[in-house]
C-alpha cells in the first residue's frame, strides 16, 4: 500500500540575491504605465483594487452608521432616503465588480499564476496590460457617474424600475460596468491559454498547485458568464434610452426576462468571487501545515464541479418573483447539489491539518478564518435554498448576512491570507508578524459582530435596502454598526503595517515559509523573467512530509492511481 | 430626541400564521444540522491546529495523501442530509404555493410607494389589510409600476408583485393583533416607507368591520367602468353584438383564431383588455382597441391596474341575461374617455 518517493523534500538552497528584480529593473512612470511584465501589473491592480475596496468601504461606513437610529421621521438620518439608496447601490457595485471579482485573480493570479507553473509570463502579455487600462477605465467612468449623483438601482438593476423608474445616472452606470467586464475576460482568457499552453517540463495537471486550478475555473466562468451579463446590461440600457420594449411589461416586455439574464452572470460570479479564495487557501494549508493537501483530486475537481453546477443554480435568486412552481423545486434541488463539492473542500482543509506541523502564522489564522466564516455562509445558503424557508427570508437581511459571508468573510480573508503569504515574495521583506495576527484577529471578531446580528434581524423580518425601519431592530442594527467599526480598524491596520514594512520589513529571502511551490524558487523579489533557468518539475505540488512514505488513513488512496496514470503520462512525452 | 425612543428587543420574530409554524418547524431543523456540522467542523480544526502546532522547525510530517473512503463518507453523507432539506423545503413551499379554494379573497395592487387593498365586498384600503382570524385568505397581486413584494414577517409570507401579471399567495392567521407590512423588493426612493400593517379580527369583529366600511364591491364598481368605459356598446351580450359575450365567460376554455384553446382566467382578461389583438376569439374580428393608460382615473386616485381587478371581478360576476343596455346610468363619452373631467359619476 505504500511507494517510496525518490525526492525527499529539502529546504532550498537560497540563490545568491540577485542585483536585478522585477522592480529596480527600470524605474519612472514609463516602466510602470507601459510594462507587459504581470508582475508589475498585478502591482498596478493592487494599488486600484485597495483605492476600490477604501472607497467601497466609505460607502459602507455612510450605511452603517446611518442605520444605527430607525429614521422613521421624514428627513431624520444622517443620510435621506435618496441618497441612502445611492450609497448601498455604490457600495456594493464597487465592491463587488471594482473589489471582488478581479482581486485574487488579477493581483495575486497576475503574479503567481506565470510564477507557479513556471513561465516567464502569461501567454498574452499586452492584453494583460490592456485589462488593467480597461478595468481603470471602466472604474473612471463608474465612479464619474457617482459623483454625478450615481445611481439608486441596487447592484442588480432590476427591471422596469431601472429601465423607466429611477431618476439617476443609470446609463453611465452601466456602461462602466459593461467595459470593466472586458478587463475581466481579458484576465480569463489570458489564464486558460496560460494554464494549457505554458506550464513547465514535467508539470503535469495533477501536478498542479490548487491554486492553478481554482483559477483554471474561475476563468472559465468568467468567459461564459461575463458576455451575458454584458447583454443584459445593454439591453437595459437600451431599453431606457429607447423605450424598446424588453423587459418593461408595460412596452409589451417581462421583467423576469431581466432576471434571468442577470442572475445567469451573477449566480456565477459568485464561484468567481469565492473560487479563487478557496485556490489561495489550500496554499496556505498546506504551506503551514506542512503536509501534503488531503485528497488533492477531490479539491481540484470540486473546483470544476462548482463551475459547472454554479451555472445551473442561478434561477435560486427569483423563487418568490413568479416563476413557476417546478422551476423553483428544480432550482432548490439544484442549488444543493452546488453545496456538495463545497462541503468536500471544508473537509479535505480539515483533515490537511491531521498530524501537521500547524504553524500559526497571520496567512494561515486567516485561512482558518476564511474556513470557520465561508463554513457558516454556506450552511446559511442551505437554509436559502429550501424554498419555503426562502420565502420568508429572502430580500431580507438573513440574506445580506449570508453573502456578506461569503464574500466578506469569505473571499477577503483568503485574499489577506494571500497577501499575507506572498507579500515576502512580492516585495522582499517581511510583515511585522504580531501586528499581522492582530489585525486577523480583529478582522475575524468585528466581522462576527458586524454581520452575525444581521441573521437575527433578517429572520425578524427586516427587508434590506431599508432607509428606516421599526424601532423593534434598532438594538440589532446598533450591534452590527458597532462590529463594522472594529471591522474597519482590521482592514485599516494591514495596509498602515504592510506599506511600512516596505521600507522596514526584515528582508525575507527567497522562502521564508519553506514552501514547495515554484514560486519559491527563485529570489524575492523575483528577476524580470522569474527563473534564471526554467524549472523542471517532478513531483506533486505540495510535498512538504519527511518522509517519502505514504501513510493511509481512512482506508484507500484515490492519489496513487492518478499518480500512475501521471507518472506513465510524463514518462510518455 | 433621545436616541432610543424606547428599548425594544426581539430575537424571534412573532407567529401568527399556519405557515409560520411549519416554516418555524423547518429553520430549527436547519439550525440544528448545520449547527451540529459546523460545530464538528470548528471543533475538530481547532483540536488539530493546538495538538498538531508547530514545535520546532524541524516537526516531521507524514505523507498522507487523501482517503477513498472518507472522501465518499463527506460527499455523500451531507449529499443526504441536503436532500432531507431540499425534500422539506419543498413540500413547505407546495403548501404555500397551492392556494386553497374556500378562501377569502382580496387584491393588492402595490404602487410606489403604497399597497392598495380592495375586498371583494366593497371595501378598499391602503397599507392596511383587514382580515379574519382562522380563515384562509388568498391574495391575488399585482403592480402599476415596479416590482415590489409584499411581505408579513409574523405570516412568513412574502410574494412579488409584479407588474403585466397576476400572482397569488395564501395565509391563515392564527392569532388577533396587529402585524408588521413590508415591501421587500427594492422599489425605490421610499421603499422603506412602502410598510403598513395587517389587523387580525375576531370573525364578528371582521364582519362589522365589512359593514362599517361597506363602498360598491369591486364588482359593482367594475359594472360602472363597464358602462362608462363603452365596453357595454360591442360586447352586448346578444346576437347583435359586435364582440362575443362575456355572460359566463370566467373560468371558460376559449377557441382564438389561431386555434390556440385557452382558460378566460384573470390574466386572459387582463390581456384582452390590454393587447386585445394578441387573443382574438374565433368568429370574430380583431376590432377592439387597446384600453392600456384609458383605465386609470387621477381625479377618483384609481390606477389602472385596480380597475382592471374591477372589470374582471365584474366579468367574473356576470350570468346569463345580464349585460347591461348601454343607455343605462351612463352616458356615452364626448371625448377621450381618459382625459374628460365630466366623466365622473
Amino acid at each position: 500500500m505504500s511507494t517510496v518517493l525518490e525526492h525527499v523534500p529539502q529546504a532550498v538552497p537560497p540563490p545568491a540575491q540577485p542585483q536585478v528584480h522585477y522592480l529596480n529593473v527600470a524605474f519612472g512612470v514609463r516602466s510602470w504605465l507601459l510594462t507587459t511584465d504581470h508582475k508589475r501589473i498585478a502591482l498596478l491592480y493592487l494599488v486600484s483594487v485597495t483605492l476600490m475596496f477604501f472607497i467601497g468601504g466609505a460607502a459602507a461606513t455612510l450605511i452603517r452608521l446611518h442605520l444605527m437610529t430607525p429614521n422613521q421621521a421624514p428627513g431624520s438620518g444622517l443620510l435621506t432616503a435618496d441618497n441612502y439608496n445611492r450609497m448601498f447601490t455604490m457600495h456594493g457595485l464597487i465592491m463587488i465588480f471594482f473589489f471582488l471579482v478581479p482581486v485574487i485573480p488579477a493581483v495575486l493570479g497576475n503574479f503567481f499564476l506565470p510564477m507557479m507553473i513556471g513561465a516567464r509570463d502569461l501567454a498574452f502579455p499586452r492584453l494583460n496590460l490592456l485589462s488593467w487600462y480597461v478595468y481603470v477605465s471602466g472604474a473612471v467612468i463608474t465612479f464619474w457617474a457617482m459623483l454625478r449623483g450615481g445611481t439608486d438601482t441596487g447592484w442588480t438593476f432590476y427591471t422596469p424600475f431601472s429601465t423607466k423608474a429611477s431618476h439617476s445616472l443609470v446609463v453611465p452606470v452601466l456602461i462602466g460596468l459593461t467595459i470593466a467586464g472586458f478587463s475581466s475576460l481579458f484576465t480569463g482568457l489570458n489564464f486558460v491559454v496560460t494554464v494549457h499552453l505554458m506550464r513547465a517540463p514535467g508539470l503535469t495537471w495533477f501536478r498542479l498547485p490548487l491554486f492553478v486550478w481554482s483559477l483554471y475555473a474561475t476563468s472559465v466562468i468568467i468567459l461564459l458568464a461575463t458576455p451575458v451579463l454584458a447583454m443584459a446590461l445593454v439591453l437595459v440600457a437600451v431599453e431606457r434610452l429607447w423605450g424598446v420594449g424588453i423587459f418593461d411589461p408595460a412596452l409589451g416586455g417581462d421583467p423576469l426576462l431581466f432576471q434571468h439574464l442577470f442572475w445567469f452572470y451573477s449566480h456565477p460570479a459568485v464561484y468567481i468571487m469565492v473560487l479563487p479564495g478557496m485556490g489561495v487557501v489550500s496554499e496556505v494549508i498546506t504551506c503551514f501545515a506542512r503536509k501534503n493537501i488531503f485528497g488533492y483530486t477531490f479539491v481540484a475537481f470540486a473546483s470544476i464541479g462548482i463551475a459547472v453546477l454554479g451555472f445551473l443554480v442561478w434561477a435560486h435568486h427569483m423563487f418568490l418573483a413568479g416563476m413557476s412552481v417546478y422551476a423553483s423545486l428544480v432550482f432548490s434541488a439544484l442549488s444543493y447539489f452546488v453545496a456538495v463539492p463545497s462541503a468536500i473542500k471544508v473537509f479535505n482543509w480539515t483533515a490537511t491539518l491531521y498530524k501537521g506541523s500547524v504553524w500559526l502564522q497571520t496567512p494561515l489564522l486567516f485561512a482558518l478564518g476564511f474556513i470557520g466564516l465561508f463554513t457558516i455562509g454556506g450552511m446559511t445558503g442551505l437554509f436559502l435554498a429550501a424554498v419555503g424557508l426562502d420565502v420568508h427570508v429572502h430580500d431580507t437581511y438573513f440574506v445580506v448576512a449570508h453573502f456578506h459571508f461569503i464574500m466578506v468573510g469569505g473571499t477577503v480573508m483568503a485574499y489577506m491570507a494571500g497577501l499575507h503569504y506572498w507579500w515576502p515574495k512580492m516585495s522582499g521583506r517581511m510583515y511585522p508578524e504580531g501586528w499581522g495576527k492582530l489585525a486577523a484577529l480583529i478582522v475575524f471578531v468585528g466581522f462576527i459582530l458586524t454581520f452575525l446580528p444581521q441573521f437575527v434581524l433578517g429572520y425578524l423580518g427586516m427587508p434590506r435596502r431599508y432607509a428606516s425601519y421599526v424601532p423593534e431592530f434598532q438594538v440589532l442594527n446598533v450591534m452590527s454598526s458597532a462590529g463594522a467599526s472594529i471591522l474597519a480598524v482590521g482592514y485599516v491596520l494591514p495596509l498602515v503595517y504592510l506599506i511600512w514594512s516596505l521600507g522596514y520589513g526584515k528582508k525575507a529571502g527567497p522562502n521564508p515559509w519553506g514552501a514547495t511551490g515554484l514560486e519559491w524558487q527563485t529570489p524575492s523579489p523575483p528577476p524580470p523573467e522569474n527563473f534564471a533557468v526554467t524549472p523542471v518539475v517532478d513531483r506533486g505540488p505540495y510535498e512538504y512530509a519527511s518522509s517519502g512514505e505514504i501513510e493511509v488513513i481512512g482506508g484507500g488512496v484515490p492519489e496513487q492511481a492518478a499518480q500512475a496514470a501521471v507518472q506513465e503520462e510524463s514518462h510518455g512525452r | 430626541m433621545p436616541v432610543f425612543a424606547q428599548i425594544q428587543f426581539q430575537l424571534f420574530p412573532e407567529r401568527a400564521s399556519t405557515t409560520a409554524e411549519r416554516v418555524d418547524a423547518l429553520f430549527f431543523f436547519l439550525t440544528a444540522v448545520t449547527g451540529v456540522m459546523g460545530l464538528l467542523v470548528t471543533t475538530l480544526i481547532i483540536y488539530f491546529a493546538v495538538k498538531y502546532r508547530r514545535r520546532s522547525e524541524h516537526d516531521r510530517t507524514p505523507r498522507i495523501l487523501g482517503s477513498l473512503r472518507l472522501e465518499l463518507i463527506w460527499t455523500i453523507g451531507p449529499f443526504i442530509i441536503f436532500l432531507i432539506m431540499f425534500v422539506w423545503g419543498a413540500s413547505v413551499y407546495l403548501a404555500i404555493a397551492q392556494t386553497p379554494d374556500d378562501a377569502i379573497e382580496i387584491y393588492v395592487v402595490g404602487k410606489q410607494w403604497m399597497w392598495k387593498v380592495q375586498h371583494l365586498d366593497g371595501q378598499r384600503e391602503i397599507n392596511e389589510l383587514h382580515v379574519p382570524v382562522g380563515r384562509r385568505v388568498k391574495l391575488t397581486l399585482t403592480s402599476e409600476d415596479v416590482i415590489h413584494s409584499f411581505f408579513v414577517p409574523a405570516f412568513r409570507t412574502k410574494i412579488d408583485a409584479v407588474p403585466g401579471r397576476y400572482v397569488q399567495t395564501w395565509f391563515e392567521a392564527t392569532k388577533t393583533g396587529r402585524f408588521h407590512l413590508f415591501c421587500a423588493e427594492y422599489c425605490g426612493t421610499y421603499h422603506s416607507g412602502m410598510i403598513g400593517s395587517v389587523h387580525v379580527l375576531e370573525e364578528e369583529e371582521y364582519h362589522a368591520w365589512l359593514d362599517r366600511r361597506a363602498e360598491g364591491s369591486p364588482a359593482l364598481e367594475g359594472r360602472k367602468l363597464f358602462l362608462k368605459l363603452q365596453c357595454v356598446s360591442c360586447h352586448t351580450g346578444d346576437a347583435q353584438g359586435r364582440a362575443p359575450s362575456l355572460e359566463g365567460l370566467f373560468g371558460r376554455t376559449v377557441v382564438l383564431q389561431d386555434g390556440r384553446r385557452v382558460t378566460a382566467d384573470a390574466s386572459y382578461i387582463r390581456r384582452s383588455i390590454l393587447r386585445p389583438q394578441a387573443d382574438v376569439v374565433a368568429g370574430w374580428q380583431p376590432i377592439m382597441p387597446s384600453y392600456d393608460r384609458l383605465l386609470a382615473d387621477e381625479k377618483e386616485g384609481l390606477g389602472q391596474e385596480e380597475a382592471i381587478i374591477r372589470l374582471i371581478a365584474y366579468i367574473r360576476s356576470l350570468d346569463r341575461d345580464q349585460t347591461p343596455v348601454r343607455t343605462e346610468d351612463f352616458p356615452p363619452p364626448e371625448v377621450n374617455p381618459a382625459t374628460s373631467d365630466k366623466m365622473t359619476r
